[in-house]
């Protein structure tokens, strides 16, 4: 669309289609004869065949659209943005997050805290990590921050709790260590793109 | 004489017992049908296929608080929903429900009281129901109990004339009014059923039904999308759910009529035997009515009056001149 068609705020015709039908009866004869015509032409049985149509699909093939919410659940997008899960390394089973402290940082809703210390191997050892899910907006910012991907949004949609405390401990949040194997790397918000290799260029050193 | 009084008593209870147990029942069959029609599951958590959910509504509709509005007129509000659900099952009073049987050396005629104008009487009590719903909408100080009972005065000006009408063309033919002698005038198997000589009258019949019954396309009475719930709209509890096993009973009495009179009654049916001939031919149209209910859009209440007074009322005086003319040739 043009910018000069844009700025036409003259609503009328311009991008309209008329919908024809036939003219409205205005005598008793003219309605009499519209009634005449659609009793004869077997409207009504059409929209009579229409229902039984879907009916008999609906028994016999299976072709209801009910979802029985608490038992069975629609998939969701893999971008769509939930409860936080913490992920670990595959290898060693420790998680993944190396107390960097970005997405504090970043979050813009100020809902993550954490503390870190290095433990005995000068590594960064995670020793508070919560977020405030009264706060938190879903933003998706900490995900794409992530540098290790450890912060990713998971399934888990349903959020109705007592306390938010249910959510927001990182040991709820992290991969269970016996689930390790069911841990799957993930497609969604703030992930690698599949072609990130293509997308890589070399950083121009000569100006 | 006694055995008589006795017998009528029981045939009187156990009427009333089926068929509001069937009234019950055919809401949950309305709401499964719609709901497939739709493709929906409908109710499914109570009992099996949900079917249990007649239960649970009954115990809700018998444990909610019965409210009365300030400015209603109480008596008339009390009284209005039992109008509605005691002419439907004084209308089926006069209804042969099944072919004579014999149990114990003991001949039973499963009709509460074979009276020699049984048509006339089931028109006539269907009729007085409609001051259930004109009644409750004047005095539940409401103004969409108002606009639903102007239209029920409207409705039953218009469908009243067409229903009389359109069976008068039959009755010429059987020449008697009781339901028992329509039975017997079309015992010839499916060649002797009315509705090849009537057609019209049938399909006239038909839509009268639905207008009496305030089902699809005519249910202007309480329409929520325009008027909340017209005349209910003030009710709770146990008078609301009267004014329902009344509708529903009065659903089931056309469907009655409309098998016994033009579609052989319970005559024997091919193989069927009678009482399953009739149990068919009433569940068709039971069945029709939801079916219509799911397919068609509803009409306004100046369309119905022009649907039945200059359309099917003229359709009907032609139909019973030209069976007389037929008649008398």
């Amino acid at each position: 669309m043009s910018l000069n068609k844009f700025k036409d705020r003259n609503v009328g015709v311009q991008n309209y289609t008329l919908i024809e039908h036939e003219a409205f009866p205005q005598t008793g004869g003219e309605k009499f004869a519209r009634v005449l015509k659609r009793t004869i032409k077997g409207e009504l049985f059409v929209g009579l065949w229409v229902t039984m149509r879907t009916m008999i699909l609906a028994l016999f093939n299976g072709e209801i659209h009910t979802v029985k919410y608490p038992f069975e659940k629609l998939p969701i997008s893999p971008r769509y943005r939930a409860i936080h899960d913490m992920l670990r390394l595959l290898e060693s089973g420790h998680y993944r997050c190396i107390g960097c402290g970005l997405c504090e940082k970043i979050c813009i809703a100020d809902c993550i805290k954490m503390d870190t210390k290095y433990d005995e191997n000068q590594r960064k050892e995670v020793t508070e990590y919560t977020i405030n899910f009264g706060r938190c907006i879903f933003c998706g910012y900490c995900a794409e921050v992530c540098p290790e991907l450890a912060i990713v949004h998971g399934g888990r949609y349903e959020t109705a709790s007592q306390q938010r405390a249910s959510f927001s401990i990182f040991d709820d949040m992290l991969t269970p260590i016996d689930a390790l194997k069911e841990q799957k790397e993930y497609p969604g918000f703030g992930a690698v793109s599949p072609n990130a290799d293509d997308n890589i260029k070399k950083t121009p050193l000569a100006y | 004489m006694d055995a008589i009084i006795i017998e009528t008593i029981v045939k009187a209870a156990l009427v009333i017992a089926v068929f509001s147990a069937l009234a019950g029942f055919g809401t949950f069959i309305e709401r499964k049908i719609l709901a497939f029609m739709q493709r929906r599951l409908g109710p499914m958590h109570v009992g099996p296929f949900g079917i249990l959910q007649i239960a649970a509504d009954g115990i809700k509709l018998f444990t909610k608080e019965d409210i009365i509005p300030q400015h209603a007129n109480k008596f008339i509000f009390m009284i209005a929903p039992i109008i509605t659900a005691a002419t439907a099952f004084i209308a089926l009073a006069a209804v042969p429900i099944f072919p004579e049987f014999t149990v114990f050396g003991y001949t039973i005629h499963p009709i509460v009281a074979d009276i020699n104008v049984g048509i006339l009487f089931i028109l006539g009590a269907m009729a007085s129901g409609l001051y259930g719903p004109l009644l409750a909408g004047m005095a539940q100080a409401n103004k969409w109990g108002i606009i639903g009972s102007a239209r029920t005065a409207i409705l039953f000006m218009s469908y009243e004339v067409v229903t009389g009408l359109s069976l008068l063309a039959p009755i010429m033919l059987v020449g008697s009014l009781s339901l028992i002698d329509f039975n017997a005038a079309q015992t010839g198997g499916v060649g002797e059923w009315l509705v090849w000589q009537q057609p019209v009258a049938f399909i006239l019949f038909i839509i009268a039904g639905f207008a009496e019954t305030n089902r699809t396309p005519f249910d202007i009475l309480e329409h929520e999308a325009e008027i909340i719930s017209g005349y209910a709209t003030e009710y709770s509890g146990m008078r609301w759910g009267m004014f329902f096993i009344g509708e529903y009973a009065n659903m089931i009495t056309i469907s009655f009529m409309a098998s016994l009179i033009f579609f052989g009654g319970f005559n024997e049916w091919g193989i069927l035997p009678g009482g399953l001939a009739i149990l068919l031919k009433v569940s068709f149209f039971f069945f029709l009515m939801l079916w219509v209910r799911a397919s068609w859009p509803h009409i306004r209440p100046d369309q119905l009056m022009w649907l039945c007074w200059k359309v099917l009322m003229p359709i009907a005086i032609l139909n019973v001149l030209i069976t007389g003319l037929v008649m008398m040739l």
